[in-house]
């Protein structure tokens, strides 16, 4: 099969790619646009290593495919920082020490944001229901769920 | 390296808890993980593994895929030596099959190809013609005679009757009179526990970058604990001198022991010679499952005699494990750490190790030691339970300390043990009212911490910043805690302070990261090549000041004159010694080599309650409390973190997580989905309490704390549950339906 003409805006910059039917947006990312800071984790969408957020929409890109993100907007973890201004999730993370080897940190870190979009004042329960799809194996989650209520309270302005 | 000041050194930065070096790489996505670089010119590799538990190959036919378009290399074990060294060998042998397969998932042949699709679709065109043969995966099966052999000569030489080839390890500890001890108790029980094989989980799959030139040299990109051992191991297998393989490790994205060898470094490095291009190879999920290290599964006798009063008379326990396809050892750890919180007049551990069908075990996070422990925690909560006793008084009453001849044989030194019990006592959380349906455990945990070979450099930079180059793997915020003790010793900012984990040409033989070795092995040769400079620094100013070196000592990133006799001169700070340096001698480096003993052990204690359904079997985790010895917390945050996911892994391991086999020998669960990790919604908040007795062993008292925290949540759940159905549960995992099983057959 030939491949895909993809257009699609990736962190707010249009994005023109081409992929094989069947490659899935998360090896576009990393293989053919270097955006390597999704990671796969399984590649079946039990881990949430890969989250991104397609039109708003929390995703484990292991299973969208590359052919889908035409027309779309996309947001990966190389977007979430301004500039050189960390997003408070971001800030709070390293703050709280809510990572220790790190890899599931930007899936959790993309998911925990498209959280406070919804829920700018979740409690405790919806968090850790929230990132129940994002596994991490070093922190045991519990700097992770205080980060991101110590990070969702700055956002309140509190 | 003994303790400064007898432990009364007051502390500036170490303790504190700043951000780490590499938080920002982390929190963007800039960081670089195994599966994060490329080359030019790089091929994607793919490997072909055994559907079968056990079977002979007969031939392996390549051309297939060989003539398929895209296809740079296919290699089996054919393209390999055969390295002298037996655990090499295995290691070989179990990245790339030889006669047999002795697993399902063992590789036996790999693609190198312009792309991965291509890579794949070549794997399926190799054909491969197997003779299956019997197999067996449950340790006791494994072990009795008769016993499908998984591999022949392996087996011990003075084999006991009535045993198979398959058992390659038998040890022994312990001291006393074991009939004289069971004879003074009130009351004895034995039972027999059983624990399932689990995998360290890591959320980073095995990934490596792999270029090999044809002069022969080659660079290797991985993920690893310990890369001087990849590259040791690797030039064994490839028929390399270990200079011409030079070894970088990326950012690892987890590792829990399962990182400290090679599962597919090897297999890179091959196609790769083979196709003379780099390539990259990245395990998929279900093949991490598969092939790469689980823990060993366990089957557990304990007999622990006491008295009416508490005390422990007499303890023994035979402990199996099964460490799949190739002879492992492990065991020993667990026969060694079985009864190491207890001061006992008799105990004797027996240890049996066999081989099976399944994956190569590789360590998991003190290794050996959760599942033994486990077994006799849970005999000695029972014991409190039919004499009515208070669990943490019996083992308060029986606890280790210092002076104690332990169970597998040394005296301990300073401990942390009554200390971390004492702290239990006292917290709210052991006072607290449980509603029904709902129980408290407790348990002991236990490791014995390791030192090892350590190289350091410290550099100072000619504006008086400095960099430290070391050359272990940084797995949970290392580089934070020697940056720490960098800056303390030095009296400078710890942002003055840049640490970094270099490649295996920089820095003399650094050991695997493990054994909870890095804090303190690294740390105290950062500090030791701290010391060197700043004995350089003292001699360069001396020299400018015209007095003896003695003259001058160190103090808060400043050379001084070290009193009235010396003269009168202003100090000379770190970045004015940098600045002339070159005119003083040239520039200032400190080095510390070292092969570091006195690590100190490392006991935790930890207090859950949970509540079981009693309509699911199903058990929530209501609250947890871990409390560790860390002899001195460097970065307490980052010491939580440590007891806390060690926490959560045993809580995994106790509740849900298990290898799964079915009759045909195959992994049932290999992926995310069916082997269930705990997630953040099945846990309450981890809180931890730290203690600091420090380690006589180490400049500042650091003791290792990264594996204790693993050990006591598998009796300590086990306990819980146990006394909240009121029914003593003896296997691991507790899942819903053992535990459902276990409620409707007491009625």
């Amino acid at each position: 099969m030939k491949n895909i003409h993809v257009s699609t805006t990736i962190n707010g910059d249009p994005t023109e790619f081409i992929c094989a039917p069947d490659e899935s947006l998360l090896d576009v990312l990393r293989n053919r646009l270097a955006l390597t800071g999704a990671k796969e984790g399984c590649g079946t969408g039990d881990c949430g290593a890969c989250s991104v957020t397609v039109d708003g929409r929390l995703v484990c890109s292991c299973l969208v495919l590359g052919a889908e993100a035409d027309g779309v907007e996309v947001e990966t973890i190389e977007g979430m920082a301004d500039g050189d201004k960390l997003h408070p999730l971001q800030q709070h993370f390293i703050d709280k020490a809510a990572l220790q080897c790190g890899v599931c940190t930007p899936g959790i870190l993309v998911a925990a944001k498209a959280l406070l979009e919804k829920n700018p004042n979740p409690t405790d329960t919806e968090v850790r229901y929230w990132l129940a799809g994002n596994l991490c194996r070093c922190t045991g989650y519990d700097k992770i769920i205080k980060a991101v209520q110590s990070a969702a309270a700055e956002m309140r302005g509190e | 390296m003994a303790l400064d000041e007898n432990g009364k050194r007051i502390f500036k930065q170490v303790g504190t808890r700043p951000a780490r070096p590499d938080g920002i790489d982390k929190v963007t996505g800039r960081a670089m993980y195994g599966a994060d670089a490329t080359a030019p010119g790089m091929l994607f590799g793919h490997i072909l593994r055994s559907p079968h538990a056990h079977a002979r190959i007969k031939s392996i036919d390549t051309s297939a895929a060989e003539a398929l378009s895209g296809v740079k290399a296919v290699i089996t074990s054919k393209d390999f030596g055969t390295p002298e060294d037996e655990s090499v060998r295995d290691v070989q042998d179990n990245c790339m099959a030889g006669d047999k397969v002795l697993y399902d998932g063992h590789a036996v042949a790999a693609v190198a190809a312009n792309s991965l699709a291509i890579a794949k679709k070549a794997v399926k065109l190799i054909k491969v013609d197997y003779e299956i043969l019997p197999h067996v995966t449950d340790v006791d099966a494994a072990m009795q005679a008769g016993a499908p052999l998984v591999q022949e000569g392996r087996g011990l030489d003075d084999l006991p009757a009535g045993m198979s080839e398959n058992v390659t390890y038998h040890f022994e500890f312990g001291h006393g009179d074991m009939d004289a001890g069971f004879a003074k108790a009130d009351k004895i029980i034995e039972r027999s526990f059983k624990t399932a094989a689990t995998h360290q989980g890591y959320i980073e799959p095995h990934a490596c970058l792999a270029s090999m030139g044809i002069d022969g040299k080659g660079e290797l990109w991985c993920c690893t604990q310990g890369h001087y051992y990849v590259r040791e191991l690797c030039a064994g297998i490839m028929g390399m001198e270990t200079s011409q393989l030079r070894v970088t490790a990326s950012e690892i994205g987890g590792g829990f022991g399962g990182k400290t060898t090679v599962f597919i470094e090897p297999v890179a490095l091959g196609l790769s010679r083979k196709a003379g291009r780099p390539v990259k190879l990245v395990m998929p999920r279900e093949d991490v499952f598969r092939a790469s290290g689980p823990t060993a599964s366990s089957s557990t006798d304990v007999k622990i005699g006491m008295t009416k009063d508490g005390r422990i008379t007499a303890a023994h326990a035979t402990f199996r494990y099964q460490g799949g396809a190739y002879p492992s050892g492990t065991v020993q750890f667990g026969a060694q750490s079985a009864f190491a919180a207890y001061d006992l007049d008799a105990v004797q551990t027996i240890g049996w190790s066999a081989m099976t069908n399944r994956p190569k075990e590789a360590a998991y996070r003190a290794p050996g030691a959760p599942m033994a422990i486990y077994a006799v925690e849970s005999v000695v909560d029972e014991l409190c339970q039919e004499l009515d006793l208070d669990p943490l008084d019996v083992r308060l009453k029986n606890s280790a300390h210092k002076g104690t001849k332990s169970s597998y044989g040394p005296t301990f030194d300073d401990i942390g043990l009554e200390a971390t019990l004492e702290a239990a006592k006292a917290h709210p959380h052991y006072a607290a009212p449980l509603g029904p349906n709902q129980g408290r455990g407790l348990s002991c945990g236990f490791w014995f911490n390791f030192g090892g070979n350590t190289s350091v450099s410290m550099n100072l930079n000619f504006d008086g910043t400095v960099g430290i180059t070391e050359g272990n793997p940084d797995i949970g915020g290392s580089r934070a805690s020697i940056s720490l003790m960098a800056a303390e010793e030095l009296g400078i900012p710890y942002e003055k302070v840049r640490t970094i984990v270099a490649d295996t040409n920089s820095l003399g033989h650094n050991d695997v990261t493990d054994g909870s070795r890095v804090t303190f092995a690294v740390g105290l040769a950062t500090i030791k090549a701290a010391r060197e400079a700043i004995k350089i620094m003292c001699a360069r100013v001396a020299k400018i000041w015209d007095i003896d070196a003695d003259a001058v000592y160190w103090e808060d990133g400043f050379a001084k004159p070290s009193g009235p006799n010396a003269g009168s001169f202003d100090p000379m700070s770190i970045e004015e010694i940098a600045a002339i340096s070159a005119e003083t001698g040239g520039p200032i480096s400190g080095h510390h080599e070292v092969n570091a003993d006195g690590a100190g052990v490392s006991f935790g204690v930890h207090l859950v309650d949970v509540e079981v359904d009693p309509e699911t079997g199903a058990t929530t985790i209501l609250r947890y409390t871990v409390f560790q010895d860390a002899g001195k917390a460097v970065h307490p945050d980052y010491v939580e973190g440590q007891m806390q996911g060690g926490a959560v892994q045993g809580i995994g391991w106790a509740l849900n997580e298990e290898y799964i086999y079915g009759d045909d020998g195959r992994l049932q669960n290999p992926s995310l989905l069916d082997y269930r990790i705990p997630v953040a919604s099945d846990l309450p908040d981890i809180d931890t309490v730290i203690l600091e007795i420090p380690n006589p062993g180490h400049p500042y008292g650091v003791r290792g704390v990264g594996e204790t925290g693993i050990v006591p949540p598998l009796a300590a759940v086990s306990n819980a549950v146990s006394r909240s159905i009121g029914l003593r549960m003896s296997a691991l995992p507790m899942s819903p339906p053992r535990v459902l099983k276990a409620l409707t057959a007491k009625g």
